[in-house]
């Protein structure tokens, strides 16, 4: 597949993009986060898995600031990001984000939305990005869309439309945030499938999910999250085969009928 | 044939004094139409925040604007304020003064309620994309914002021209007012001259205030196609 806007790499290059140490975070003196630490390489995808409040979603948010932590340090690229100067604008232009609620500007069309980052953000020059949002488009499918208002788009397709929001800022890591958590399910291939491309062109990705199939063939890592910390990491195969803790066991066996 | 009391509207100047009187209306619901708009705007915006003196000082400012009459304004500024501060200030002046003020605090409150209305991932959607404050406000929050509002200052728009009417009582001509000397130097001539000139007030409000809401509908259809 030819590579738009995606910087390919060997999964072997071992530049670490972000380093997590020993982060905390609390709302209300309820601790969510308790000492997470990781480290993500270029080209790596990692996925997030654990049960509903287990903090994955926070980690998520924090690695882009849109949760504050307490303590700990986040590195991007050997950057510190819990100073007081941190220009997270900068910094999310690089770490892109799709939420579940495929949060599209619902008073601009689709490619009015794919270019507000480009273009107020970014500053960069119109028919350029366009060309490339262009692009992106037909390669999910929806170049015939680009006129259309979100309202009019079926979820899935508001949320293929979403990642080539995110995609089209050029950003070196995204951040999927479960994002097929509110798609009806027969609309999750097509969305689960655009994610899987991207990760065969090497996007360095940390996604949370709940679809334990895509996450076992997408995922380079995985990484399973209780109560606020990490359990354990493994390679999917032998987390989905023989997880080393019991708590991860337990957790997998929920999802088997 | 009938002595027709329409005639009451075209004898004389009167034809003319009317149009004075509704231009007088109009420049007072005009004028402080556009002044509470953008007061309102900074007002509303403003009430976003999180600073508690700023949030209690609109709220009371507010409510009261809520609470106490139009009438009772009219009457503090025209009377009270003016004797106080020793200033001399027109009826006119004070009118558009009152009606700034108060279409300001409800304006605000309209502004406030759109921007709290929308969702929050809007704005976490907008950051995540790297966009700053500003264009935040700019390029995602106020655009849905304007839409959501749109409703509301209509109607507040069509209250403000209506309540003009008050502005008699600080002595101030306005359409309503030379009705009523239309109708009183006519009362031998014309005895059912305040039917034809009321009626016919009530038509030139009538195509004051209909525009406004035709331009509203006109707006919602066409953001919601």
């Amino acid at each position: 597949m030819e590579c738009l806007g995606v910087i390919t790499m060997d999964k072997n290059n071992n530049t670490i993009l972000l380093n997590i140490e020993d982060i905390h975070k609390e709302f209300d003196n309820t601790e969510v986060l308790k000492g997470v630490s990781l480290s993500l390489h270029k080209g790596e995808v990692l996925v997030v898995l654990g049960p509903s409040g287990c903090g994955k979603s926070t980690l998520l948010r924090c690695l882009n600031g849109l949760e504050k932590i307490q303590s700990g340090d986040i590195k991007f690229k050997d950057k510190s990001l819990t100073q007081k100067n941190t220009d997270w604008q900068e910094i999310r232009a690089k770490i892109g984000m799709v939420f579940q609620n495929y949060d599209l500007f619902p008073h601009l069309t689709v490619i009015e939305n794919i270019l507000l980052g480009p273009l107020k953000v970014q500053k960069r020059d119109k028919t350029e990005a366009l060309t490339q949002a262009e692009q992106l488009l037909e390669r999910v499918g929806l170049l015939d869309r680009k006129n259309a208002y979100p309202r009019q788009l079926s979820g899935g397709q508001k949320q293929r439309i979403a990642i080539v929001r995110a995609l089209c800022m050029n950003p070196e890591i995204i951040l999927f945030d479960e994002v097929t958590a509110s798609l009806d399910p027969e609309v999750v291939r097509e969305v689960l499938d655009v994610i899987l491309g991207l990760a065969k062109q090497g996007m360095t990705m940390v996604i949370v999910t709940h679809e334990m199939g895509f996450a076992r063939s997408v995922a380079d890592r995985i990484v399973f999250m209780d109560q606020g910390k990490i359990c354990e990491t493994s390679k999917p195969d032998e987390f989905f085969t023989s997880p080393k803790t019991e708590r991860a066991q337990h957790f997998l066996n929920i999802f088997q009928y | 044939m009938q002595n027709l009391g329409i005639r009451a509207i075209f004898e004389g100047k009167n034809f003319h004094r009317i149009f004075e009187g509704l231009f007088v209306t109009v420049e007072i619901a005009f004028i402080s139409i556009i002044i509470a708009c953008l007061l309102g705007i900074i007002i509303g915006l403003s009430r976003t925040t999180k600073s508690k003196p700023i949030l209690i000082i609109n709220k009371v400012y507010l409510e009261l604007f809520r609470i106490i009459p139009t009438l009772v304004w009219l009457f503090v500024f025209y009377f009270g304020v003016t004797t106080a501060l020793n200033v001399d200030l027109s009826g006119k002046v004070v009118s558009i003064i009152v009606f700034s003020l108060w279409g300001a605090a409800e304006m605000g409150d309209i502004v406030r309620g759109a921007l709290q209305s929308l969702p929050r991932h809007q704005i976490e959607s907008g950051k995540a994309l790297g966009l700053s404050y500003f264009g935040l406000y700019r390029y995602v929050l106020v655009p849905q914002a304007i839409r959501r509002m749109l409703p509301g200052t209509i109607n507040l728009a069509t209250r403000m021209v209506k309540t003009t009417s008050l502005v008699v009582l600080i002595g101030v001509i306005d359409v309503v007012k030379v009705g009523q000397q239309i109708i009183e130097s006519s009362r031998f001539t014309f005895p059912t001259a305040s039917f034809w000139v009321y009626g016919f007030i009530f038509i030139l409000y009538f195509i004051i205030c209909y525009p406004l809401s035709q331009i509203s509908k006109k707006l919602e259809t066409k953001w919601n196609a």
